[in-house]
Protein backbone atom coordinates (compact mmCIF):
# COMPACT_ATOMS: atom_id res chain seq x y z
CA UNK A 1 0.00 0.00 0.00
CA UNK A 2 2.78 2.40 1.05
CA UNK A 3 4.78 1.38 -1.98
CA UNK A 4 1.88 2.02 -4.28
CA UNK A 5 1.33 5.40 -2.64
CA UNK A 6 4.97 6.30 -3.20
CA UNK A 7 4.83 5.10 -6.80
CA UNK A 8 1.73 7.18 -7.45
CA UNK A 9 3.29 10.33 -5.99
CA UNK A 10 6.34 9.80 -8.18
CA UNK A 11 4.17 9.37 -11.28
CA UNK A 12 2.10 12.50 -10.47
CA UNK A 13 5.21 14.54 -9.86
CA UNK A 14 6.89 13.30 -13.02
CA UNK A 15 3.91 14.05 -15.32
CA UNK A 16 3.29 17.42 -13.67
CA UNK A 17 6.94 18.40 -14.08
CA UNK A 18 6.76 17.43 -17.76
CA UNK A 19 3.65 19.59 -18.25
CA UNK A 20 5.13 22.56 -16.40
CA UNK A 21 8.43 22.34 -18.27
CA UNK A 22 6.59 22.18 -21.59
CA UNK A 23 4.69 25.32 -20.53
CA UNK A 24 1.33 23.56 -20.92
CA UNK A 25 0.51 24.14 -17.24
CA UNK A 26 1.51 27.31 -15.40
CA UNK A 27 2.14 27.00 -11.68
CA UNK A 28 0.13 29.13 -9.25
CA UNK A 29 2.02 28.03 -6.16
CA UNK A 30 -1.07 26.19 -4.90
CA UNK A 31 -1.57 22.49 -5.55
CA UNK A 32 -4.26 21.80 -8.09
CA UNK A 33 -4.57 25.37 -9.42
CA UNK A 34 -2.91 26.11 -12.75
CA UNK A 35 -2.87 28.50 -15.64
CA UNK A 36 -3.16 26.84 -19.04
CA UNK A 37 -1.21 27.56 -22.20
CA UNK A 38 -2.82 28.39 -25.54
CA UNK A 39 -2.01 24.88 -26.74
CA UNK A 40 -3.73 23.32 -23.71
CA UNK A 41 -6.75 25.58 -24.08
CA UNK A 42 -6.84 24.80 -27.80
CA UNK A 43 -7.24 21.09 -27.02
CA UNK A 44 -10.16 21.87 -24.70
CA UNK A 45 -11.79 24.09 -27.33
CA UNK A 46 -11.41 21.38 -29.99
CA UNK A 47 -12.86 18.74 -27.67
CA UNK A 48 -15.78 21.02 -26.78
CA UNK A 49 -16.61 21.52 -30.46
CA UNK A 50 -16.51 17.71 -30.80
CA UNK A 51 -19.00 17.42 -27.91
CA UNK A 52 -21.22 20.04 -29.55
CA UNK A 53 -21.18 18.16 -32.87
CA UNK A 54 -21.89 14.87 -31.08
CA UNK A 55 -24.96 16.25 -29.30
CA UNK A 56 -26.26 18.49 -32.10
CA UNK A 57 -28.88 16.06 -33.40
CA UNK A 58 -30.53 16.11 -29.94
CA UNK A 59 -30.99 19.89 -30.21
CA UNK A 60 -30.16 20.73 -26.58
CA UNK A 61 -30.91 24.10 -24.97
CA UNK A 62 -27.59 25.81 -24.27
CA UNK A 63 -26.98 27.57 -20.95
CA UNK A 64 -23.81 28.93 -19.41
CA UNK A 65 -23.48 29.83 -15.73
CA UNK A 66 -20.64 31.48 -13.80
CA UNK A 67 -18.55 29.46 -11.31
CA UNK A 68 -20.44 30.90 -8.33
CA UNK A 69 -24.02 30.21 -7.36
CA UNK A 70 -26.65 31.52 -5.00
CA UNK A 71 -25.91 30.35 -1.45
CA UNK A 72 -29.58 29.40 -1.05
CA UNK A 73 -29.40 27.20 -4.14
CA UNK A 74 -26.30 25.56 -2.74
CA UNK A 75 -28.14 24.77 0.48
CA UNK A 76 -31.05 23.26 -1.48
CA UNK A 77 -28.75 20.60 -2.91
CA UNK A 78 -27.44 18.15 -0.32
CA UNK A 79 -23.80 19.01 -0.94
CA UNK A 80 -23.26 20.33 2.59
CA UNK A 81 -24.69 17.09 3.98
CA UNK A 82 -22.70 14.77 1.72
CA UNK A 83 -19.42 16.44 0.67
CA UNK A 84 -18.75 19.32 3.12
CA UNK A 85 -15.00 18.89 2.81
CA UNK A 86 -15.08 19.83 -0.89
CA UNK A 87 -17.14 23.02 -0.65
CA UNK A 88 -15.98 26.54 -1.36
CA UNK A 89 -17.79 29.27 0.55
CA UNK A 90 -17.15 32.85 -0.54
CA UNK A 91 -16.52 35.42 2.16
CA UNK A 92 -15.82 39.11 1.96
CA UNK A 93 -15.21 42.07 4.23
CA UNK A 94 -18.36 43.82 5.42
CA UNK A 95 -17.02 45.54 8.53
CA UNK A 96 -16.46 49.10 9.74
CA UNK A 97 -13.40 51.34 9.36
CA UNK A 98 -12.15 50.20 12.78
CA UNK A 99 -12.62 46.57 11.89
CA UNK A 100 -10.77 47.18 8.65
CA UNK A 101 -7.76 48.51 10.55
CA UNK A 102 -7.96 45.51 12.88
CA UNK A 103 -7.90 43.17 9.90
CA UNK A 104 -4.93 44.94 8.29
CA UNK A 105 -3.12 44.82 11.59
CA UNK A 106 -3.68 41.07 11.82
CA UNK A 107 -2.46 40.65 8.25
CA UNK A 108 0.70 42.59 9.01
CA UNK A 109 1.33 40.58 12.18
CA UNK A 110 0.91 37.34 10.22
CA UNK A 111 -2.19 36.50 12.25
CA UNK A 112 -5.45 34.99 11.01
CA UNK A 113 -7.31 37.92 9.44
CA UNK A 114 -10.08 35.78 7.93
CA UNK A 115 -12.12 35.94 11.16
CA UNK A 116 -12.99 39.49 10.10
CA UNK A 117 -14.79 38.25 7.01
CA UNK A 118 -18.47 37.54 6.58
CA UNK A 119 -20.18 35.21 4.09
CA UNK A 120 -21.24 36.66 0.72
CA UNK A 121 -24.47 35.53 -0.93
CA UNK A 122 -22.60 33.08 -3.13
CA UNK A 123 -20.81 29.74 -3.02
CA UNK A 124 -18.43 28.14 -5.52
CA UNK A 125 -20.28 25.85 -7.93
CA UNK A 126 -19.52 22.23 -6.98
CA UNK A 127 -21.09 20.62 -10.09
CA UNK A 128 -21.99 22.20 -13.43
CA UNK A 129 -25.67 21.23 -13.24
CA UNK A 130 -26.47 22.83 -9.84
CA UNK A 131 -27.22 26.33 -11.20
CA UNK A 132 -29.67 24.85 -13.72
CA UNK A 133 -32.27 23.47 -11.31
CA UNK A 134 -33.51 26.71 -9.73
CA UNK A 135 -34.22 28.03 -13.26
CA UNK A 136 -36.71 25.16 -13.65
CA UNK A 137 -38.21 25.53 -10.17
CA UNK A 138 -42.01 25.08 -9.94
CA UNK A 139 -42.34 24.18 -13.62
CA UNK A 140 -44.03 21.34 -15.48
CA UNK A 141 -41.82 19.81 -18.15
CA UNK A 142 -43.05 19.23 -21.71
CA UNK A 143 -43.94 15.61 -22.58
CA UNK A 144 -40.56 15.03 -24.18
CA UNK A 145 -38.74 16.47 -21.16
CA UNK A 146 -35.82 18.88 -21.50
CA UNK A 147 -32.20 18.47 -22.53
CA UNK A 148 -29.69 21.13 -21.49
CA UNK A 149 -26.09 21.66 -22.59
CA UNK A 150 -23.99 23.15 -19.77
CA UNK A 151 -20.40 24.06 -19.19
CA UNK A 152 -18.97 25.61 -16.03
CA UNK A 153 -15.90 25.86 -13.89
CA UNK A 154 -16.51 23.82 -10.75
CA UNK A 155 -14.61 24.00 -7.46
CA UNK A 156 -13.64 21.09 -5.23
CA UNK A 157 -11.29 21.65 -2.35
CA UNK A 158 -8.96 18.72 -2.76
CA UNK A 159 -5.42 20.01 -3.28
CA UNK A 160 -3.32 17.24 -4.78
CA UNK A 161 0.02 16.69 -6.49
CA UNK A 162 -1.88 14.77 -9.20
CA UNK A 163 -2.13 17.19 -12.15
CA UNK A 164 -5.45 15.53 -13.04
CA UNK A 165 -6.95 16.48 -9.66
CA UNK A 166 -7.45 20.21 -9.99
CA UNK A 167 -9.26 22.33 -7.43
CA UNK A 168 -11.05 24.21 -10.17
CA UNK A 169 -11.82 22.74 -13.57
CA UNK A 170 -14.46 22.67 -16.29
CA UNK A 171 -17.28 20.20 -16.75
CA UNK A 172 -19.20 20.02 -20.01
CA UNK A 173 -22.55 18.35 -19.45
CA UNK A 174 -25.73 17.22 -21.10
CA UNK A 175 -28.48 17.15 -18.48
CA UNK A 176 -31.85 15.53 -19.01
CA UNK A 177 -34.95 16.43 -17.03
CA UNK A 178 -37.94 14.16 -17.56
CA UNK A 179 -39.65 10.93 -16.56
CA UNK A 180 -37.67 8.15 -14.84
CA UNK A 181 -37.49 6.35 -18.20
CA UNK A 182 -36.27 9.43 -20.07
CA UNK A 183 -33.58 10.10 -17.45
CA UNK A 184 -32.36 6.50 -17.39
CA UNK A 185 -32.34 6.31 -21.20
CA UNK A 186 -30.28 9.53 -21.37
CA UNK A 187 -27.74 8.14 -18.93
CA UNK A 188 -27.46 4.85 -20.80
CA UNK A 189 -27.28 6.54 -24.22
CA UNK A 190 -24.44 8.83 -23.16
CA UNK A 191 -22.58 6.13 -21.26
CA UNK A 192 -22.23 4.32 -24.62
CA UNK A 193 -21.84 7.41 -26.74
CA UNK A 194 -19.21 8.82 -24.38
CA UNK A 195 -17.14 5.64 -24.68
CA UNK A 196 -17.38 5.73 -28.49
CA UNK A 197 -16.40 9.41 -28.58
CA UNK A 198 -13.38 8.98 -26.31
CA UNK A 199 -12.21 5.79 -28.03
CA UNK A 200 -12.43 7.60 -31.38
CA UNK A 201 -9.78 10.05 -30.15
CA UNK A 202 -7.51 7.23 -29.03
CA UNK A 203 -8.35 7.13 -25.31
CA UNK A 204 -8.76 3.48 -24.20
CA UNK A 205 -11.54 4.15 -21.68
CA UNK A 206 -13.42 1.54 -19.70
CA UNK A 207 -16.69 2.03 -17.84
CA UNK A 208 -16.67 1.46 -14.08
CA UNK A 209 -19.48 1.50 -11.56
CA UNK A 210 -18.56 4.36 -9.24
CA UNK A 211 -19.61 6.44 -6.26
CA UNK A 212 -19.23 10.06 -5.27
CA UNK A 213 -16.57 10.88 -2.64
CA UNK A 214 -19.04 11.20 0.24
CA UNK A 215 -17.60 12.57 3.47
CA UNK A 216 -16.48 10.49 6.41
CA UNK A 217 -17.36 7.04 7.64
CA UNK A 218 -21.04 7.69 7.13
CA UNK A 219 -20.16 8.43 3.53
CA UNK A 220 -19.28 4.79 3.08
CA UNK A 221 -22.91 3.85 3.63
CA UNK A 222 -23.97 6.48 1.09
CA UNK A 223 -21.39 5.20 -1.38
CA UNK A 224 -22.60 1.61 -0.94
CA UNK A 225 -26.18 2.74 -1.53
CA UNK A 226 -25.22 4.67 -4.67
CA UNK A 227 -23.35 1.65 -6.02
CA UNK A 228 -26.15 -0.79 -5.22
CA UNK A 229 -28.54 1.37 -7.20
CA UNK A 230 -26.02 1.64 -10.09
CA UNK A 231 -26.49 5.40 -10.28
CA UNK A 232 -22.99 6.46 -11.28
CA UNK A 233 -20.61 5.19 -13.95
CA UNK A 234 -17.23 6.65 -14.75
CA UNK A 235 -15.15 6.32 -17.88
CA UNK A 236 -11.60 5.77 -16.69
CA UNK A 237 -8.24 5.84 -18.44
CA UNK A 238 -4.57 6.00 -17.39
CA UNK A 239 -3.39 9.61 -17.10
CA UNK A 240 -0.31 10.13 -14.92
CA UNK A 241 0.00 6.38 -14.28
CA UNK A 242 -1.61 3.10 -15.24
CA UNK A 243 -1.45 1.97 -11.59
CA UNK A 244 -4.48 4.10 -10.77
CA UNK A 245 -6.93 5.05 -13.48
CA UNK A 246 -8.46 8.52 -13.75
CA UNK A 247 -12.13 9.25 -14.43
CA UNK A 248 -12.48 11.62 -17.38
CA UNK A 249 -16.25 11.40 -17.76
CA UNK A 250 -19.17 10.31 -15.64
CA UNK A 251 -22.78 9.41 -16.29
CA UNK A 252 -25.15 9.84 -13.40
CA UNK A 253 -28.77 9.24 -12.48
CA UNK A 254 -29.99 11.60 -9.72
CA UNK A 255 -33.42 9.91 -9.47
CA UNK A 256 -35.97 12.55 -8.33
CA UNK A 257 -33.54 14.22 -5.93
CA UNK A 258 -33.47 17.59 -7.74
CA UNK A 259 -37.03 17.22 -9.07
CA UNK A 260 -38.33 17.06 -5.47
CA UNK A 261 -36.06 19.74 -4.04
CA UNK A 262 -36.90 22.27 -6.78
CA UNK A 263 -40.47 21.09 -7.43
CA UNK A 264 -39.90 20.27 -11.07
CA UNK A 265 -42.69 18.03 -12.37
CA UNK A 266 -43.40 15.92 -15.42
CA UNK A 267 -46.64 16.21 -17.41
CA UNK A 268 -48.18 13.38 -15.31
CA UNK A 269 -47.70 15.42 -12.12
CA UNK A 270 -44.83 13.37 -10.67
CA UNK A 271 -41.51 14.83 -9.62
CA UNK A 272 -39.08 14.92 -12.51
CA UNK A 273 -36.06 12.65 -12.61
CA UNK A 274 -32.73 14.02 -13.81
CA UNK A 275 -29.58 12.48 -15.26
CA UNK A 276 -26.37 13.80 -16.73
CA UNK A 277 -23.22 13.01 -18.63
CA UNK A 278 -20.26 15.14 -17.68
CA UNK A 279 -16.92 15.43 -19.45
CA UNK A 280 -13.98 16.61 -17.35
CA UNK A 281 -12.37 18.93 -19.89
CA UNK A 282 -8.93 19.50 -18.31
CA UNK A 283 -8.63 15.78 -17.54
CA UNK A 284 -9.48 14.85 -21.12
CA UNK A 285 -6.78 17.24 -22.37
CA UNK A 286 -4.32 15.71 -19.88
CA UNK A 287 -5.25 12.19 -21.02
CA UNK A 288 -4.77 13.17 -24.68
CA UNK A 289 -1.39 14.78 -23.95
CA UNK A 290 -0.27 11.69 -22.02
CA UNK A 291 -1.50 9.24 -24.65
CA UNK A 292 -0.45 11.03 -27.84
CA UNK A 293 2.42 13.22 -26.66
CA UNK A 294 2.82 16.83 -25.55
CA UNK A 295 2.70 18.31 -29.05
CA UNK A 296 -0.79 18.10 -30.61
CA UNK A 297 0.77 18.79 -34.04
CA UNK A 298 2.38 15.36 -33.78
CA UNK A 299 -0.76 13.48 -32.73
CA UNK A 300 -1.99 10.59 -34.92
CA UNK A 301 -3.78 11.82 -38.05
CA UNK A 302 -7.05 10.06 -37.19
CA UNK A 303 -7.20 11.76 -33.78
CA UNK A 304 -6.57 15.18 -35.33
CA UNK A 305 -9.19 14.44 -37.94
CA UNK A 306 -11.88 13.57 -35.38
CA UNK A 307 -11.01 16.63 -33.28
CA UNK A 308 -10.68 18.78 -36.41
CA UNK A 309 -7.31 20.20 -35.35
CA UNK B 1 -32.82 -6.33 24.84
CA UNK B 2 -30.76 -4.79 22.06
CA UNK B 3 -33.78 -4.89 19.78
CA UNK B 4 -35.66 -2.53 22.09
CA UNK B 5 -32.72 -0.13 22.31
CA UNK B 6 -32.27 -0.24 18.53
CA UNK B 7 -35.97 0.61 18.13
CA UNK B 8 -35.60 3.51 20.54
CA UNK B 9 -32.54 4.93 18.74
CA UNK B 10 -34.21 4.37 15.39
CA UNK B 11 -37.25 6.37 16.43
CA UNK B 12 -35.05 9.27 17.58
CA UNK B 13 -32.50 9.29 14.74
CA UNK B 14 -34.04 7.37 11.84
CA UNK B 15 -36.29 10.18 10.54
CA UNK B 16 -38.59 7.46 9.18
CA UNK B 17 -41.84 8.25 7.43
CA UNK B 18 -43.44 5.18 9.06
CA UNK B 19 -43.66 5.04 12.89
CA UNK B 20 -41.13 2.58 14.30
CA UNK B 21 -43.86 0.95 16.46
CA UNK B 22 -45.68 -0.21 13.37
CA UNK B 23 -42.59 -1.93 11.92
CA UNK B 24 -41.70 -5.60 12.25
CA UNK B 25 -38.14 -6.51 13.21
CA UNK B 26 -37.52 -7.60 9.63
CA UNK B 27 -39.35 -4.74 7.88
CA UNK B 28 -37.34 -2.95 5.18
CA UNK B 29 -36.22 0.33 6.75
CA UNK B 30 -35.49 1.95 3.39
CA UNK B 31 -39.11 1.31 2.44
CA UNK B 32 -40.01 2.93 5.74
CA UNK B 33 -38.21 6.12 4.68
CA UNK B 34 -34.66 5.67 5.96
CA UNK B 35 -32.39 7.92 3.88
CA UNK B 36 -28.63 7.59 3.52
CA UNK B 37 -28.08 10.77 5.51
CA UNK B 38 -30.31 9.53 8.35
CA UNK B 39 -28.32 6.29 8.29
CA UNK B 40 -25.21 8.28 9.21
CA UNK B 41 -26.95 9.82 12.24
CA UNK B 42 -28.33 6.44 13.18
CA UNK B 43 -24.92 4.82 12.98
CA UNK B 44 -23.26 7.49 15.15
CA UNK B 45 -26.06 7.22 17.74
CA UNK B 46 -25.75 3.42 17.84
CA UNK B 47 -21.97 3.68 18.29
CA UNK B 48 -22.47 6.12 21.12
CA UNK B 49 -25.15 4.10 22.88
CA UNK B 50 -23.45 0.70 22.63
CA UNK B 51 -19.88 2.02 22.79
CA UNK B 52 -18.87 0.17 19.65
CA UNK B 53 -17.41 1.18 16.30
CA UNK B 54 -18.82 -0.15 13.06
CA UNK B 55 -15.94 -1.53 10.99
CA UNK B 56 -15.72 -0.62 7.30
CA UNK B 57 -17.05 -4.06 6.36
CA UNK B 58 -20.31 -3.29 8.21
CA UNK B 59 -20.83 0.11 6.59
CA UNK B 60 -23.20 -1.21 3.95
CA UNK B 61 -26.81 -0.68 3.03
CA UNK B 62 -27.59 -4.23 4.20
CA UNK B 63 -26.46 -3.58 7.80
CA UNK B 64 -29.04 -0.83 8.22
CA UNK B 65 -31.76 -2.54 6.18
CA UNK B 66 -33.84 -3.80 9.13
CA UNK B 67 -34.09 -3.58 12.93
CA UNK B 68 -33.05 -7.21 13.13
CA UNK B 69 -29.98 -6.69 10.96
CA UNK B 70 -28.87 -3.65 12.98
CA UNK B 71 -29.32 -5.54 16.26
CA UNK B 72 -27.39 -8.55 14.90
CA UNK B 73 -24.50 -6.33 13.80
CA UNK B 74 -24.41 -4.59 17.19
CA UNK B 75 -24.53 -8.00 18.91
CA UNK B 76 -21.51 -9.17 16.90
CA UNK B 77 -19.60 -6.00 17.72
CA UNK B 78 -20.31 -6.43 21.44
CA UNK B 79 -18.95 -9.98 21.48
Amino acid sequence: MCNLHGELLEAYDSYRTELLEAGLLLSSGVEGVYGLSGTFEGIIEAFERYVTRSGAELAPEVMRFPPILNRKTYLSTDHIETMPDLMGSIHTFKGTQMEHLDMINKKEQGEDWTNNLAPADVMMVPAACYPLYPTARDTILPEEGRLVDLRAFVFRHEPSPDPARMQIFRQREYVRLGTPEQARAHRDYWLNKGQEMLKAIGLPVTAELANDPFFGRGGRVMAATQKEQELKFELVVPVATDKKLTAISSSNCHLDHFGKEFNIRTADGNHAHTACIGFGLERIALALLKTHGLDPEQWPAEVKQVLEI
Amino acid sequence: MNIEKVREILSTHGRLTTPVDSLQDDSDLYQAGLTSLATVGLMLALEDEFDVEFPDSALSRKTFGSIESIAETVEELLE
